[in-house]
């Protein structure tokens, strides 16, 4: 049995260790926000934070997340209440066809955790996830506008 | 575009050209002259009606509480469609914005898209067409629903649909309600006046809300559309102004639900795994290993695939490559043949002189080029393409009690439930489709052979619904790719820098047909192709021939531009047409182009219509000392005719930008005995934000006919990065991508 703790809930799963946290999320808890898009960590679709950090969760075998604390990017809403990023993201109309955001944002939302006023430099080393539709423009500009800049 | 009075109806030329539409479908539909714009009302209605809203007409419900919900023959997977096709019907209703809505249309054949057909013959077939011309509107509805015509793809929704459909439609709702206030109130038709989902008679003040006459409304006969005027662009409250998407609020929260999302009580998955070689057919495949393994419930096997079904994603695909089928690739020419020698082929038929088909012709190019004393030519190559949508596909499938119900993503969701249910050999009242949210389509998802293996997995497991996902690999090498091309093309220049002879000879020629246009009025072309050399599969990409033509044309143009010896804008200038010169300028003001640029930097230009909008644009970039190329910055100049939501056409512009620089800069499909090479973002990369260059977008509203707006961004990309290329170290690039060459130098770099 896997013990493993998702949005501040602990879970006891009986599932086998190299199975990726990825496929944990969505086949076993149903926790589908968080996307495949290459299975080998080069796109971020599966971006999930583990103790704050950015993490690709395709390539992240569940047993080896042992006590660190995830958060997908269904525990951002606090009941009807937007997080920050996903108001700027919104309000910049970052998404187009919305498959990669996921991905984005939680590393957007590990990326200002860090460094609350990210230059563009600190925005282009680490938003390395794909977006097939290229909204890149307005992704940087959501970052900058949920720093409040 | 709506005309005074009647059009010019020629009947023996319209229906012979109706029936060669038709004839040319494979169809058997009688010429439905008899169908107005409304027969698919009283079925819409059966359909897609609701208990609280009254359906005006197929594409319009208007509920008692004021909601206004336009339902739309598109998908829209973040182009913007919808909502830009609700401001064109919500505009001429004159309705509150705030409360329109918009739905997809079902897969049902009383939504086929008639406004395509009618697009497509007006411009294509007889220009002359009314719009509205009743007559007119009956044929294209047979033709549509005969064709299975739901087809979101070559940014056509708003030039056909929000201009055939949607615009029409609000205008007809517009008096339908007009004329239910009149008649309530007993006064004349013309003292009726609108604004905001209000009808109003000031003469008495009375007025009501939109949701207390839609009954009434629905209940009226519609007038013939062509008696009805359309808006002036002045009198625009709505269209024209950036409006938000109405699909981005869900977006931010992961709550979208794409199949890969769908779970089902007692839902099982399923991988699928087919030949190396792209159509090669089963011949079997033991499925012990698979059948061992845990988790794993069944190992269905079709004509061409196998798919693995288990209780999660992970156990299916961990148990399907344990299997070791054996397949037949006998019947395929492609298994013979790889992209190096295919690339052979084509560079030896571009040169000879026999068995072109003819694209554009003017004058005498042979003889002008004979006596030409300031001449070039050039041989040009372009690689295979991929999608690489972001979502490799899923499906889910149902089969229960002789019914088949399909969750797809799928670019034209009512020919997918016809070929679905051709398939599974069932009539097509017996399955129903529901088309999801997509990631990603450009043009890959308007064909439908990933959703066949979830149908398989589905007969195989009756009752129980099955998901079928793709992992990357099976998708990127199982694609419909952009085709490989070689051109070669000839030109030559007189003293004062006029183009005085053109030829542009290039192999696989697909759509559309204004893609190798060369708009610089030459007075001796040709532009020709010869077909048949591909052997791998096609599909529509983003911007389809014209993501090769604008490098093509656009580079070669830049060549000789040089060899005349001006500046690459004034060389154009001097040449094109009015339309071409507003945009070029515009782009040269927001480039700085009269300024010299940052020490390192240089800029290139290009001109290129596309879709039926005309786009200019101009990339600035270095090149550092490895000789790798940074894009900075790209500016776009686009004429759409009309703009409809300028910040989301700004959007597609940026988005199509970036797909485009993604080919210039890393795209290439290779594949030998045809097992295509690359198989992840790992060997076929994309650009990211480091390498999205800063973008402007600008619009010129030439107010001539709509042209489209998610393709148009793409073409011009590779000449104008080429093209700054060369202006900053002389090394001019006929072939893609970029990262195969140092370009300081011009070599090609060792094998990657």
């Amino acid at each position: 049995m896997i013990a493993i703790t998702i949005n501040g809930k602990q879970h006891s799963l009986d599932t086998e260790e190299d199975m990726p946290l990825l496929w944990v999320l969505r086949d076993v808890l149903n926790l589908t926000g968080s996307r495949y898009g290459c299975g080998v960590g080069a796109c971020g679709a599966c971006t999930v934070l583990i103790d704050g950090r950015a993490t690709r969760s395709c390539v992240m075998p569940v047993g080896a997340v042992g006590e660190g604390r995830v958060e997908t990017i269904e525990s951002l809403k606090q009941g009807e209440v937007l997080h920050k990023v996903q108001e700027a993201w919104i309000a910049e109309q970052a998404p187009q066809c919305g498959y990669c955001q996921s991905g984005q944002i939680m590393a957007a939302v590990a990326l200002l955790r860090e460094n609350p006023q990210p230059s563009d430099e600190d925005i282009d080393a680490t938003m390395t996830n794909i977006c097939r539709c290229g909204s890149y423009q307005q992704i940087r500009a959501a970052i900058h506008r949920a720093a409040g800049e | 575009m709506a005309k005074e009075g009647k059009s010019r109806f020629m009947p023996s030329r319209r229906a012979f050209v109706i029936g060669g539409l038709v004839a040319a479908g494979g169809l058997a539909v009688g010429i439905g002259w008899a169908v107005t714009p409304f027969s698919t009302l009283p079925r819409a209605r059966q359909v897609a009606g609701r208990e609280d809203e009254s359906m005006l007409l197929t594409w319009l419900r208007i509920g008692q509480d004021d909601s206004v919900t336009v339902i739309v023959p598109h998908i829209d997977w973040g182009q913007g469609s919808q909502t830009a096709l609700a401001m064109m019907l919500a505009e001429e209703l004159d309705a509150d914005w705030a409360r329109v809505r918009v739905e997809e249309a079902p897969a049902d054949s009383a939504f086929a898209n008639s406004a395509q057909i009618r697009m497509f013959a007006h411009e294509i077939i007889f220009k002359d067409w009314h719009f509205a011309d009743t007559a007119i509107y009956g044929l294209s509805t047979k033709v549509a629903q005969g064709i299975h015509m739901q087809l979101t793809a070559g940014s056509s929704a708003i030039r056909a649909t929000g201009v055939h459909s949607m615009r029409p439609a609000g205008a007809t709702a517009r008096w339908l309600l007009r004329q239910a206030a009149a008649k309530t109130w007993g006064v004349p038709l013309d003292e009726i006046e609108t604004r905001d989902s209000v009808l109003s008679h000031p003469a008495s003040g009375r007025t009501a809300r939109y949701g207390d006459m839609a009954d009434a409304a629905a209940r009226i006969k519609p007038p013939d559309p062509e008696d009805l005027p359309l808006k002036p662009k002045s009198a625009y409250r709505i269209v024209g102004k950036t409006q938000q998407r109405l699909d981005i609020p869900d977006k931010v929260d992961g709550s979208p639900i794409y199949p890969h999302d769908l779970r089902l009580p007692g839902m099982l998955y399923g991988a699928v795994r087919q030949c190396p070689v792209i159509d090669g057919k089963l011949v079997e495949c033991d499925p012990a290993p698979a059948m061992a393994m845990s988790g794993v419930s069944k190992v269905v096997k079709s004509a061409d695939s196998i798919i693995v079904v288990a209780d999660n994603t992970w156990r299916a695909r961990k148990a399907i490559a344990a299997l070791e089928p054996q397949w037949n690739t006998d019947e395929l020419d492609v298994a013979r043949t790889s992209s190096a020698r295919v690339r052979e082929v084509m560079a030896a038929a571009v040169e000879g002189d026999d068995d072109y088909d003819t694209d554009h012709e003017a004058g005498d190019v042979d003889a002008t080029l004979r006596a030409a004393t300031n001449k070039l030519e050039a041989v040009y190559h372009v690689p295979y393409l991929s999608h690489a949508q972001m979502a490799p596909f899923a499906t889910v499938a149902q089969f229960k009690d002789g019914h088949l119900t399909l969750w797809v993503t799928s670019q034209n969701p009512l020919d997918a439930r016809y070929a679905s249910a051709e398939y599974a050999q069932l009539p097509v009242e017996k399955v129903t489709l529901h088309n999801m949210k997509m990631g990603g389509g450009f043009g890959r998802v308007s064909k439908h052979d990933f959703i066949l293996p979830a149908i398989d997995a589905a007969k195989a497991n009756p009752g129980v619904p099955v998901q079928v996902s793709w992992t990357r690999e099976e998708d990127m090498t199982h694609g419909r790719y952009r085709q490989a091309s070689v051109a070669k093309l000839e030109g030559a220049v007189d003293e004062s820098g006029r183009i005085v002879a053109f030829r542009h000879t290039y192999t696989d020629r697909h759509d559309m047909a204004e893609a190798s246009a060369v708009p610089y009025g030459v007075e001796n072309l040709h532009v020709r192709n010869i077909n048949g050399l591909n052997p791998l599969r096609w599909g529509f990409w983003r911007s389809v021939d014209n993501s090769m033509h604008g490098f093509f044309i656009e580079s070669f143009v830049d060549e000789l531009a040089h060899a005349a010896g001006q500046d690459p804008l004034s060389f154009r200038l001097a040449q094109c047409n009015k339309r071409g010169r507003a945009v070029l300028e515009r782009v040269a003001e927001i480039s700085n182009w009269h300024e010299a640029p940052p020490a390192g930097r240089a800029r290139g230009i290009m001109l290129k219509e596309a879709f039926g909008s005309i786009v200019a644009q101009v990339a600035e970039v270095s090149v550092n000392d490895s000789g790798r190329v940074r894009v900075h910055a790209v500016y776009t100049t686009i004429d759409p005719g009309l703009v409809i939501n300028p910040g989301n056409l700004t959007a597609q512009i940026e988005g199509a930008v970036n797909f485009g620089l993604s080919a210039t800069l890393y795209g290439a499909i290779t594949f030998e005995n045809g097992v295509v090479n690359e198989q992840n973002y790992t060997d076929y990369d994309m650009v990211r934000m480091a390498d999205a260059p800063h973008q402007v977008v600008s619009f010129v509203e030439s107010g001539e006919s709509v042209g489209g707006g998610g393709e148009p961004g793409t073409p011009g990309v590779a000449p104008a990065v080429c093209n700054a290329i060369f202006a900053l170290t002389g090394v001019r690039i006929r072939e893609l991508p970029l990262r195969d060459f140092n370009l300081r130098t011009g070599e090609r770099r060792g094998s990657a």
